[in-house]
């Protein structure tokens, strides 16, 4: 912390403050880029997180979450904003950062920043004709503004891109084609069998080769970000299942976490380790499941089938206890919503063992066959350097030999209390991604191995007021879903709903890494390798 | 032990004994017509429900199980929802081709489903040279398959068509080879012939290695010639939604669906009849009486039960393994397939002589 403090005073037009573990460097929006070089090149902060953008009234504002991969409990916040409502204008910083090429493209979509030298400004997740900029505090929702259009339109609407660039101190607005006109174009979804969702990529191929990807989301954007603005904050909870459905219960608990934190709330040891197991479990079918879908994506079903058979034991242990499913919505902010069934633990017990042993049937099944074998291995490569500046975290990131697993930088709930190892591998090739899962599930069974039988006595939940309030100020919190590095920034002004809440969609990067892993490749790895990135869509789509 | 010569015997005494020759040869090509028809629908019916039950067996499911006892008459409740199904005009694709595709791939299959030694008196087309019309015949099938994926003009068809074309066309070549392998042993094309040359012992035991690698080329080649998976490529639904068909409807949706079973059954009674003796029994040379028990099971009954066993290893292999990529498909034919059944060719020429 020191260090970074020491070397940042080297930027003159700086404001730097220390906010717990956070390092907060506020700059005028002309010195931004110098500052992201700075902290790029000097500070060796290779890792982008996520930007935030926010309206803070009198200005709109970005907020750059950084951290360096050598220390990654330490985060920067680089913030800057801009007071031009009419035409806000900021410098680009997507040729430091590969992740912060659709990052720049959401805040523009949502707040009407456009970014300078940024090679593509089309919107992110809303129509191209779409009126008015939604996380905008003076936004119109009025549905006349924007009506639903009953023509039939074509997909050629979509492949002019604009981009902003700076002439003699003058935004001048360019417009390139995305494809050219020989080009064989393939519509990859939004409804595909394989694309986890309604994502659409659409793909250029040039015979079975795989030569341009341009990703499409938002077909099932639900603007959970802007509902939770008027929500309070125990009913955003009930959104949050519905982000990364596969891994609901460590996205709602991460809300919980930043609730709490931002309350100063002293959460009961066995709401802890209740959560913990939890996420451990829902981790665990969501790795079954995206094992299961990745083999029913190579055209093996029975591999998908013992996938779902396999999960369906946590699904019972779920509703037993929290009464749902896929869902569960237990954690609330202090604790859980009731205590846990009285067969839970005999039940998890049970499951450690069958799930050992079925694991060890699936590598015959699969893992071991020769054509999946063929089919992944030397295919789909990532590198290390790639994975961080595209912000591929969990297991599609650790599978290439980045360490970011956020349960071992900044351990939460009751991961200081279990042994267990951060599964690495380096060659970053499909079939890494692939056997990375399985392992997590073995890791993943000895965490709650250890924390099934002792789990402490004592209330399941902290007392909270009828209407949470949290104070004024800005909180972060990470925690580690099944898909990578899920993060929860609430900017409260002291109400019962946030001011602004961003989510870190792991997925969303995860999506943006397909790009470099499948070009040059065949459809059918196009389809294999997302697979093993294993991405699902309402996670980008919030 | 029972054949069905004493049925058709009869049927042709009864139809001389009223009528003219040609007459009664007329009405008699009408009935083998309808009956390889009806025969052939039975059996699609049949094979799609011990299809639906093997899979369900191998991924720990019940399977079909509402419809009739143990859900036996599923397919056919599918079959009638299929033929009540709307035919959808597709907009911009070529209207004659596009009709015709449906047609000649089932056309393909019927012809070669009549060519099949059922018994030792169900034979409707019996060629001198058998094996050479059946090879013809069910390449008939790729233009089909590359007329439904051109004319559907949809990206995705056509995508499944080309790599349709190239995989036939390429698994043909070690499949007429390993075919071929059996016709030097026996020197005959004709499959009457070649199923009564296994009355000492079948091919699969006569031929030595060469027999045994014939056949297992044979199982791997004509398993890809079916489009099922691993080599179900064309229409790799998590890569293509459907592949070739993606743009069918109702029954014309249903003819590729029929004539993919029934393909699934022809190579496996080809396979039968060539490799494991047809309809003809187990016979071990010198074991007098057990031969004799042999003898007493019905003809049809060998056929059915060496075919179902070859349409049970289909099936195990569809439902276990993942689908090969197209580089490694034709890298499995063109360098490993292809080159061993030469060899095998040469080393049967050799063991002939």
């Amino acid at each position: 912390m020191g260090m970074m403090n020491e070397k940042l005073s080297a930027l003159a037009f700086a404001f730097v403050e220390e906010n717990g573990k956070t390092l907060n460097v506020t700059v005028p929006k002309e010195n931004l880029y110098e500052a992201a070089v700075f902290l790029r090149k000097e500070c060796n902060c290779d890792f982008l997180m996520d930007i935030v953008g926010i309206d803070y009234t009198e200005s709109l504002g970005t907020i750059y979450y950084l951290s360096n991969t050598q220390n990654p409990a330490q985060l920067v916040a680089l913030k800057t904003s801009t007071t031009d409502r009419e035409d806000p204008l900021l410098d680009s910083v997507h040729d430091l950062w590969d992740s912060a090429g659709l990052y720049e493209r959401e805040v523009h979509d949502f707040l009407g920043i456009r970014f300078i030298n940024h090679p593509d400004m089309r919107r992110l997740f809303l129509r191209q004709d779409w009126k008015g900029y939604p996380l905008r505090k003076d936004y119109d929702a009025n549905p006349a503004l924007n009506p639903v259009p009953l023509e039939n339109e074509l997909i050629e609407d979509m492949e002019a891109v604009p981009a902003v660039e700076l002439k003699m101190g003058q935004p001048v607005e360019t417009i390139h084609k995305l494809f050219e006109e020989d080009e064989y174009i393939v519509n990859f979804g939004p409804q595909h069998p394989a694309t986890h969702g309604v994502l659409h990529l659409r793909v250029s191929l040039e015979g079975e080769i795989v030569k341009k990807i341009d990703p499409n989301f938002g077909y099932i954007h639900r603007g959970i970000e802007k509902m939770s603005e008027t929500y309070t904050y125990p009913q955003i909870l009930h959104l949050t299942d519905r982000l990364d459905y596969l891994s609901g219960t460590i996205n709602r608990h991460a809300v919980c976490l930043c609730c709490e934190k931002a309350l100063k709330l002293e959460v009961p040891e066995r709401a802890h380790y209740i959560r913990t197991i939890f996420d451990e479990l829902t981790r665990i079918a969501s790795h079954l499941l995206g094992w299961g879908c990745m083999a029913m994506d190579m055209g093996s079903i029975t591999a998908f089938v013992y996938g779902m058979r396999d999960r369906e034991k946590i699904m019972d242990i779920f509703e037993e206890t929290s009464g749902g499913r896929l869902m569960a919505n237990y954690s609330v902010i202090g604790g859980v919503a009731w205590d846990i069934h009285p067969n839970f633990q005999r039940k998890v017990k049970e499951l450690i063992p069958y799930l050992r042993k079925m694991l060890k049937e699936h590598h015959l099944l699969f893992t071991g066959n020769p054509i999946a074998r063929g089919r992944m291995e030397g295919v789909g490569h990532l590198s290390k350097e790639q994975v961080i500046s595209l912000g591929a975290t969990g297991p599609s990131g650790r599978a290439s030999g980045w360490s970011n697993d956020i349960r071992k930088i900044e351990p939460y709930a009751a991961y200081r209390r279990a042994d267990f190892n951060e599964v690495l591998r380096q060659d970053g090739m499909t079939f890494d991604r692939y056997i990375i899962r399985l392992d997590e599930i073995l890791e993943s069974l000895n965490i709650i191995e250890q924390l099934i039988d002792n789990i402490p006595e004592g209330p399941y939940a902290a007392k909270t007021k009828a209407i949470i309030r949290l104070p004024e100020g800005e909180f972060f919190q990470r925690v580690e879903n099944a898909r990578g590095e899920f993060d929860v920034y609430i900017n409260s002004k002291g109400d019962k709903s946030p001011y602004r809440i961003k989510f870190r969609s792991p997925c969303l990067t995860l999506v943006n890494s397909l790009i470099p892993a499948t070009v040059g490749s065949k459809v059918a790895d196009l389809i294999m390798i997302g697979a093993s990135l294993d991405y699902v869509v309402p996670c980008i789509d919030r | 032990m029972f054949d069905f010569g004493v049925v058709t015997n009869w049927i042709d005494l009864f139809l001389r004994s009223n009528m003219s020759e040609n007459m009664a040869l007329f009405v008699e090509f009408v009935l083998v017509g309808f009956a390889i028809l009806a025969v052939y629908a039975v059996l699609a019916l049949l094979l799609i429900y011990i299809e639906r039950k093997v899979c369900a067996f191998f991924q720990c499911r019940i399977g079909p199980n509402r419809v009739g006892p143990w859900g036996l008459i599923q397919s056919v409740a599918d079959m009638v929802k299929i033929l009540l199904k709307e035919l959808i005009k597709i907009d911009r694709a070529d209207p004659v081709l596009f009709r015709i595709a449906s047609f000649l791939v089932i056309i393909a299959s019927i012809c070669t489903f009549g060519a099949i030694p059922f018994d030792p008196a169900l034979h409707a087309v019996d060629f001198n040279i058998g094996i050479f019309y059946l090879l013809a015949v069910s390449s008939l099938g790729v233009v089909g398959i590359l007329l439904a994926g051109w004319s559907s003009n949809n990206k995705y068809t056509m995508i499944g068509a080309m790599r349709s074309g190239a995989q036939l066309i390429s698994y043909e070549l070690s499949c007429g080879l390993s075919l071929m392998t059996i016709v030097i042993l026996s020197g005959t094309m004709q499959l009457s012939e070649i199923v009564n040359q296994q009355s000492e012992m079948w091919f699969l035991f006569k031929g030595h290695i060469p027999a045994l690698i014939a056949f297992v080329i044979y199982l791997i080649a004509s398993h890809a010639e079916t489009n099922r998976g691993p080599f179900d490529l064309p229409e790799a639904e998590s890569e293509l939604t459907a592949g070739y068909h993606t743009e069918y409807s109702g029954i014309q949706f249903g003819f590729f669906y029929l004539a993919e079973y029934l393909n699934m059954f022809i190579v496996a009674a080809i396979a039968a009849t060539v490799f494991l003796g047809g309809w003809m029994p187990l016979h071990i040379p010198g074991w007098e009486g057990f031969n004799g028990i042999m003898d007493k099971i019905p003809p049809f009954i060998w056929f059915f039960g060496k075919t179902f066993f070859c349409v049970f290893l289909a099936l195990w292999i569809r439902w276990s393994f993942p689908r090969l990529r197209i580089d490694q498909l034709l890298h499995l034919e063109w360098k490993i397939l292809m080159p061993l059944a030469l060899i095998n060719i040469l080393l049967m020429a050799l063991c002939v002589i």
